[in-house]
C-alpha cells in the first residue's frame, strides 16, 4: 500500500453519531445532492456522522450522505486495510466533489450497503483525480489515486449525484444475487 | 389459492413488441413478475420469466393463448416448486472458452465442471463463422478446488483444441 502525495490533512471533527443506512428503493438514493457549505454546523455534523456510521458498518469502505437519508454532496471514504487497496488516503470526508480525470478503465463487480440483494458488473476507472472540499475548513483539495480507492471514490461520487451502481451495470446479465461467501 | 410461481417460456420469431405483449397479457392476472431473462439465439426470440400469482396455471395459459395463435411464438407455462437456494456455497469464477467449432465442446467442458463439484449459475454460447465461444459463471465448492478444476479444464481444452481461461470474480462491497 502506498500513500499518495498528501498536501492536506483531514480536519479533526467532533465525535459523530451512528445514523441508519437507507436501502433502495428509498427515493433519497436517486436524488442529486445539494451543494453543501462544508464549514456550516449541519455539514460538520453530517461529516462526523458519516465517519461514525461507516466505522461501525462491517466491510464498509465508503458512505454517501444519500445513504443516511440526506440529499447532499458529501461522502466519507476509508479503504485502509482492504486487500485491493494500492494508494490510500486514510479516512476522510469530501464535500462537493467532482471527477477531474478518470482513466485506465477496468471491469469489476461491486456491491453497496444500500442495495443488499445484488452485485453488479461495471467498468470503473482505476486512475482517478478528484477535487472536493474538506469539512470544517472548506479547503479545496485535489486527490490523485488508483486501484480500489479510485473505484470507491467513483461509487460515492455517483451516490452524491443520485446514481447507484445499478445505473451503470454492463448489460442485462450484469446483475447478480449478492453472495454471502467471504 | 395461495400464490405460486409459474414459469413462462416464450420462443419464436423475433419482432419488436414480444416482451411488451407477453408481460401485458400477464398484468391482467394481478401477477407479479420476478426474475426473467431474454435474449436472441441466432435471431430467435427466447425468454423465460417467473410470475408469482394467485391465479391458476390454466388462467395463465388462457391469457397467453392469443399470442401464440398465429404460430410465430411457442409459449409454455408450468408451476415451479420452491427454489432450492444456492447448493454450492463457494467462490465465484468466470469461465471463458473459445476455439474452432466442433461437436462436443460444451458437453466436455461442462462435464469437467460438474465432476469438480462446481455449479454453473450463468452461461452463454455463441457460434460465429467457425468460431465457438462459451462464457459461464461458476460457483466452486471451495477456493482450494480451483486449482484442480483449472488443470482438468486445461487438459480437456487441449484435447478439444480450444482455449480456456478460469479466473476468480471478486465482489467489492462499497
Amino acid at each position: 500500500m502506498t500513500t499518495g502525495t498528501i498536501t492536506w490533512a483531514m480536519p479533526e471533527l467532533p465525535r459523530g453519531a451512528v445514523r441508519a443506512v437507507v436501502r433502495a428503493p428509498d427515493p433519497v438514493l436517486s436524488t442529486p445532492g445539494e451543494e453543501v457549505d462544508p464549514t456550516g454546523s449541519a455539514a460538520i455534523e453530517l461529516a462526523a456522522d458519516l465517519l461514525a456510521t461507516q466505522l461501525v458498518s462491517p466491510g464498509c469502505v465508503g458512505l454517501a450522505a444519500q445513504q443516511v437519508g440526506v440529499a447532499a454532496r458529501m461522502f466519507s471514504i476509508d479503504v485502509s486495510g482492504h486487500a485491493k487497496t494500492r494508494t490510500c488516503h486514510g479516512a476522510f470526508v469530501l464535500c462537493n466533489a467532482e471527477v477531474l480525470s478518470a482513466t485506465r478503465k477496468e471491469s469489476g463487480r461491486e456491491g453497496c450497503m444500500s442495495v443488499p440483494d445484488f452485485t453488479g458488473d461495471l467498468v470503473r476507472a482505476r486512475r482517478l483525480v478528484v477535487r472536493g472540499q474538506l469539512p470544517l475548513t472548506g479547503e479545496w483539495v485535489e486527490i490523485s489515486t488508483d486501484g480500489f480507492e479510485a473505484v470507491a471514490l467513483q461509487h460515492e461520487i455517483d451516490h452524491t449525484v443520485g446514481l447507484l451502481f445499478l445505473d451503470r451495470v454492463s448489460g442485462p446479465h450484469g446483475i447478480h444475487p449478492r453472495r454471502t461467501y467471504l | 389459492m395461495t400464490d405460486q410461481i409459474i414459469a413462462v417460456t416464450v420462443l419464436g420469431d423475433d419482432r419488436p413488441g414480444i416482451v411488451a405483449d407477453v408481460t401485458g397479457a400477464l398484468v391482467g392476472l394481478h401477477g407479479n413478475l420476478e426474475d426473467s431473462t431474454m435474449t436472441l439465439l441466432r435471431g430467435h426470440f427466447a425468454m423465460v420469466l417467473l410470475v408469482r400469482t394467485a391465479v391458476s396455471l390454466e388462467s395463465v395459459e388462457a391469457a397467453l393463448l392469443p399470442l401464440s395463435a398465429n404460430g410465430s411464438l411457442v409459449i409454455n407455462a408450468r408451476v415451479l416448486g420452491d427454489s432450492a437456494l444456492s447448493e454450492v456455497g463457494g467462490p465465484s469464477y468466470s469461465l471463458r472458452v473459445h476455439g474452432a467449432d466442433r461437436p462436443g465442446i460444451v458437453a466436455a467442458i461442462t462435464g469437467v465442471v460438474a465432476r469438480n463439484g462446481a455449479n454453473i449459475v450463468d452461461l452463454g454460447t455463441r457460434l460465429g463463422d467457425g468460431l465457438y465461444v462459451l462464457i459461464a459463471e461458476l460457483q466452486l465448492p471451495s477456493e482450494e478446488s480451483a486449482t484442480g478444476l483449472a488443470a482438468e479444464l486445461q487438459e480437456t481444452a487441449e484435447e478439444l483444441g480450444v482455449d480456456v481461461h478460469l479466473s476468480p470474480v471478486d465482489d467489492d462491497l462499497l
